[in-house]
């Protein structure tokens, strides 16, 4: 007989399991990461030179992690700040999952490291959806991407804790419209700071690098209005970094038999949000 | 884009479920997405065919319900429809939205499958078998 069963199950629950996990057990040994995304070539492996560098001419112990469908290039490049970083390639996959981030962290993770910064897949649509366990998710732009690209990726920009501003040296050039994007940040995620740089002529030097160590001092990190998800989803409270998982799903499979004699309830309770990781590809 | 990754995860947990609840093939399936899900439901629906080869959800439905994003804001007691791109600011006072209502779902809402042993279709006897 074919019956019809209310699973109520997050798609990403796993993700979103292992996140919460991999957050927690960083937490315990006082390291955080700090998610970077943008799109292909706005500057996230520039800035981040920059900030390495500065972290450990700070005595900030910080290591990196990044993420691309080829070549180790951008690992070259972050390894001349003498820091530990790690090239990951996802072999055409366009995003980075919690599990897969986790299994790249055993064995290599320093032991001591305050801040992970993890570039993510040069990507403004598929890295947004999956939680990596963060502390700080941060949504870069090139002034020369358009003032309009928050209203493109909402759900990138909306759901992050940072924006930050590159390559400000050439604004003028492009005519960046620095209100227009404000106000586009704005409309998608009311409240977040968004910050200005240009790692060529130096503006803004530091500012990622002092908000990162300011959450992993225990600062609580703007909580964007679309993360704050209502009834019926995995949700944390007290805005990352307490690990405290809230699944209002339960996990309980409740099923309807269609069957048509109505006490036929059965409650099999095996179903639900799985803990263990699994990394999908594409 | 990811949307295989997601195909992926719900035959993965339909799966699961099905086989704790001893189910012998899913027909279909229904999915809430968000309108904010960052989901593209007609992509969705072409690697969901793929993801279910060879499995006990081979040739089940999906069947996407698309959620609005819908948004509330306390002080002013209003409650407004988000839009794509979405407003999250009060259309009324001009504040951050206290609420995102809905629009982020990302869902597997309910399932059809069949429980049970599909009956095994039985034949008369020859009279050698006797």
């Amino acid at each position: 007989m074919c019956r019809v069963v209310d699973l109520q199950q997050a798609v990403l629950a796993k993700n979103d399991v292992c996140a919460h996990e991999l957050r927690a057990e960083l937490a315990a040994r006082g390291t955080i990461v700090v998610n970077l995304l943008s799109s292909p070539g706005s500057g996230k492996t520039a800035l981040l030179e920059q900030e390495l560098l500065l972290a450990r001419r700070r005595g900030v112990p910080v290591a990196a992690l990044t993420a691309d469908l080829a070549t180790e290039n951008d690992a070259m490049r972050l390894a001349r700040s003498g820091v530990p970083v790690k090239q990951v390639l996802t072999d055409g996959l366009c995003h980075l999952e919690a599990g897969m981030l986790g299994a790249h962290l055993e064995d290599w993770l320093p032991e001591d490291t305050r801040l992970l910064f993890v570039e993510n897949v040069g990507n403004l649509v598929c890295p947004a959806s999956y939680d990596l366990g963060e502390s700080l998710r941060v949504a870069l732009a090139s002034v020369t991407e358009g003032e309009d690209k928050p209203l493109k990726y909402p759900t990138a920009f909306g759901l992050a804790q940072l924006v930050v501003v590159t390559k400000t040296d050439i604004a003028q050039a492009v005519g960046f419209d620095e209100a227009a994007f404000r106000a586009n940040v704005q409309q998608v995620n009311p409240g977040v700071e968004v910050v200005l740089t240009s790692a060529r002529g130096g503006a803004g030097a530091g500012l990622l690098l002092d908000r990162a160590v300011a959450v992993a001092d225990g600062a609580s990190p703007h909580l964007p209005v679309m993360a704050a998800r209502t009834a019926g989803h995995l949700h944390e409270h007290g805005q990352h970094g307490g690990g405290e998982l809230h699944s209002h799903e339960g996990g309980l499979l409740h099923a309807h038999p269609h069957a048509h004699d109505g006490d036929d309830h059965a409650h099999p309770q095996t179903a639900g949000a799985a803990t263990s990781p699994r990394a999908h590809r594409s | 884009m990811h949307e295989m990754s997601v195909a992926m995860a719900v035959v993965g947990q339909v799966e699961e479920a099905a086989q704790a609840a001893g189910a012998t093939a899913v027909r279909s399936i229904r999915l809430q997405v968000g309108e904010l899900a960052g989901v593209v439901p007609d992509s969705l629906a072409f690697c969901f065919e793929l993801a279910c080869s060879g499995t006990v959800l081979e040739g089940a439905e999906l069947v996407t319900e698309t959620v609005p994003g819908r948004a509330r804001c306390g002080p002013c007691a209003d409650e407004w429809a988000v839009g794509m791109p979405p407003d999250l600011c009060c259309p009324v006072c001009g504040a951050a939205t206290e609420e995102l209502l809905a629009g982020r779902e990302l869902q597997i809402v309910s399932v059809c499958w069949e429980d049970g042993p599909v009956p095994v279709p039985t034949r008369e006897r020859i009279p050698e078998e006797r």
